[in-house]
């Protein structure tokens, strides 16, 4: 590799601002009381406040882990803010009107104005800043086919029986150390009900904003697709810039009954971090569906660029006969950026499916890992499960390690494996030279091109948005 | 009028020096080939030209359209019309051919000041060229060069550059792996390609190629540099003697 390929240069984070809004703002540190407080706040009925305290007290026995392939220093967990929200007028905003304006205007800087999104894009979103929900949209049309989608808090009053039945059905309050912190201490997030045999008609999505400093943001997404139900959810998220690091440790849950098909897309954008290393998000979140009913599908497809330590494994556990899970995943790093990332597939039911495709870049020193596990239970006739994982290296001072990790209990299955590392050759490069693109246009046209797998499971307007994010997060990475 | 004027060129790859001291000169019109050993340094002739950086010009100069080429970007080399026909075209995966062309295209063309094409317009021409070089159009589909046959991928090159109509084509043995068919639709493309404002260089082993592109002049480089210039009928000689000759003269010079 010659210099050109080597030399890395700032990568400019545009969503780097700060908003200057008033905000009901917890004390430092964890206790039973800040529990209580939180759930307070929110008004919860008492079971959400027991199920947090069992979360909290279950969290004291355990340990952070340390087998992730990632490096940070010990994180103090007493001196983190685990409550902020924007003070807003009233409580609870009943409409758009009633947001904070310079809250609105934060979400209009990151090109996705709330207004506007209602009335021109069809997408349906849910804001959430620091860890409030701030607005919904688009509730009223969905509401006419019986969708519920709304802030988490929301649902909490509105569909306890929904949220008692379902919350923590796929990820346990002990399931590991970040998803019991979460279950303790989650402010908000979103919640999602498709009913029976409803084709949700837009894409629904999520905004996920860290504004205040020292803040984690613990935010907890459900979504429960019904017999026969179809839903497309969109997740995004940004961060200012910021030197010290910032926790996020959120939990999704889906669920999908017979024949539901859930497919959920996420472009993280968290604040990676300066070139240096300094600051970004700790991105340490659990994701899990269950494809609990027959012919159910959970396809997730993430595009993940941002922030400093990526620590994650969206899975599917297919329950169902016949039941489908699918893990299409980009993860980028870039300068001093770490991803330890995968999925799990635990094949339960007979004739269930998976397919893994994973793509791993690694540019300036970043560091990235796919670690994947295949489980294929005893009662799993006929199983099946496709893997590929494909890694790419700008630069000779990065690095990609792969961890496939297989289990199978039943004879009658079948698995393909398949792996490839490459480096950006200086040959691709000159040949595009050659036929008149700039270096840069050279290196994002072979990146998306490596990219185009998962790309294209993505929703059409998020497919473009990634591929652009995807140029932002390696700018500079040839010079 | 000098399309290309190359003086006294040195060029070394790591300590080893491969180029030693070559001349050329071609104008506008004409095509020249050149021909020589196995590691002589024909490609790395080419690849010079074309701005490769792994190559080091220690000495003289080119001069390419009145300006100095050396100081030139790749790209920017690229889209004052300089094309280079690899000798191993490089796959991209994942990466449609016909993206590709059009993105190169339209460098090219904004280079120059032309409205951009789009896809359909951008089909249209590209269908033309596919015709005249029959090849199959769901070449254009697939990804760049990925899965093509050795002979495929040759085609893909000149298809590439009747799309991008260079100014100065340099052709790294084009016709090595082509089979006989092969070999005259290319040689079509590249006739068509002939023009008085074009020059086109050609690399090649084989005679047989240049009964099909007739040059104006054969060269022979030897050791890193053009030891003999003739016409056609030095191809002719080579063919029959071999380059043992010459490399004894180069070896007095
Ligand atoms: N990366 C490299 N490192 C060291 N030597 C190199 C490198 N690339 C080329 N060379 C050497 O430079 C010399 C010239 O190579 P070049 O490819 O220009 O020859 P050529 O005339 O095109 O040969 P052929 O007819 O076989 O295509 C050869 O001896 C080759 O081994
Ligand atoms: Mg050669």
């Amino acid at each position: 590799m010659t210099a050109s390929i080597e030399s890395l240069a700032t990568q400019d984070y545009k969503y780097g601002f700060v908003t200057d809004v008033e905000s009901d703002v917890a004390p430092y540190g964890l206790n039973e009381d800040i529990v209580r407080l939180i759930s307070s706040k929110k008004n919860e009925p008492a079971f959400m406040l027991e199920w947090r305290l069992k979360a909290y007290r279950h969290w004291l026995t355990l340990t952070e882990p340390t087998w992730p392939n990632v490096h940070y220093p010990k994180i103090d967990y007493q001196d983190i803010i685990y409550y902020s929200a924007p003070k807003a007028k009233q409580p609870g905003p009943k409409s758009l009107s009633e947001v904070d304006p310079e809250v609105l205007a934060t979400f209009n800087k990151l090109g996705i104005s709330l207004q506007e999104q209602e009335r021109l894009t069809g997408v349906a979103i849910d804001a959430v800043f620091d860890s409030v929900s701030v607005a919904t949209t688009f509730k009223a049309k969905l509401g006419e086919l019986g969708i519920i989608f709304c802030s988490f808090s929301e649902a909490v009053l509105n569909h306890p029986e929904l949220v008692k039945k379902y919350l923590g059905s796929v990820v346990p309050v002990g399931d590991n150390f970040f998803a019991a912190l979460n279950s303790a201490v989650f402010s908000d997030g979103s919640f999602c009900y498709i009913p029976k045999g409803v084709r949700c008609p837009m894409e629904l999505s999520t905004y996920f904003r860290i504004n205040a400093m020292n803040t984690g943001q613990f935010e907890r997404t459900l979504i429960i697709a019904d017999e026969g139900s179809y839903v497309s959810y969109l997740e995004g998220c940004t961060a200012p810039m910021r030197d010290t690091n910032q926790l996020h440790a959120a939990v999704v849950e889906l669920v999908a009954l017979d024949n539901a098909q859930i497919k959920y897309s996420t472009v993280q954008n968290w604040y990676p971090g300066d070139k240096e290393g300094k600051g970004g998000i700790y991105n340490f979140v659990t994701k899990r569906g269950k494809c609990a009913g027959i012919n159910s599908k959970i396809s997730w497809t993430q595009v993940e660029t941002g922030s400093a330590i990526t620590w994650k494994y969206p899975s599917c556990i297919l329950l169902g006969d016949n039941s489908v899970g699918e893990f299409y995943s980009v993860a980028v790093v870039n300068n001093y950026q770490q991803a330890d990332t995968g999925t799990k597939m635990i094949h339960i039911g007979k004739n269930t499916r998976s397919t893994i495709v994973s793509k791993g870049i690694s540019a300036g020193r970043g560091q990235n890992t796919y670690r994947g596990m295949v489980k294929i239970q005893k009662g799993a006739t006929g199983a099946r499960n496709y893997s590929q994982c494909d890694s790419l290296l700008l630069g000779d001072k990065c690095g990609a390690h792969t961890f496939p990790y297989v289990e199978v209990k039943n004879s009658s299955s079948q698995m393909e494996h398949e792996a490839s590392t490459s480096k950006i050759g200086e040959d691709q490069l000159f040949y595009c030279q050659q036929r008149g693109l700039a270096a840069e246009d050279a290196v994002s046209l072979i990146v998306n091109g490596f990219c185009k797998q998962v790309f294209r499971e993505l929703p059409m307007e998020f497919a473009v948005e990634a591929q652009k994010l995807l140029n932002v997060s390696l700018e500079g990475s040839v010079g | 009028m000098n399309l290309l004027e190359i003086k006294n060129l040195h060029a070394k790859i790591g300590n080893e020096e491969i180029l030693k001291g070559l001349n050329l000169t071609v104008r506008a019109g004409e095509v020249h080939a050149i021909m020589g050993p196995n590691g002589s340094g024909k490609s790395t002739l080419a690849h010079v030209l074309a701005g490769r950086e792994n190559y080091q010009v220690t000495s003289g100069e080119v001069i390419y359209q009145g300006k100095n080429l050396l100081e030139m970007a790749p790209e920017m080399r690229a889209r004052e019309g300089i094309f280079l026909a690899f000798q191993y075209p490089v796959e991209i995966p994942g990466v449609g051919n016909s993206y590709f062309l059009r993105t190169a295209l339209n460098e090219i063309r904004k280079h120059r000041g032309l409205e951009e094409l789009d896809a359909l317009e951008f089909l249209g021409l590209a269908r033309q060229q596919m015709k005249l070089l029959e090849m199959d159009e769901s070449l254009l589909n697939r990804a760049v060069n990925e899965g093509f046959s050795g002979g495929e991928k040759k085609r893909n090159e000149i298809f590439q550059m009747s799309v991008l109509e260079p100014r100065l084509a340099l052709l790294d043995e084009t016709d090595s792996g082509l089979d006989i068919d092969a070999l005259r639709i290319v040689s079509k493309g590249v006739n068509a390609l002939r023009a008085p404002d074009r020059a086109i260089i050609l690399v090649t082993h084989y005679q047989r190629l240049l009964d099909y592109i007739v040059p104006d002049f054969v060269h022979v480089l030897a050791d890193g540099q053009i030891v003999k210039s003739g016409d056609k009928s030095l191809a002719f000689k080579l063919e029959e003697q071999g380059y043992a000759w010459l490399e004894k003269d180069a070896a007095n010079l």
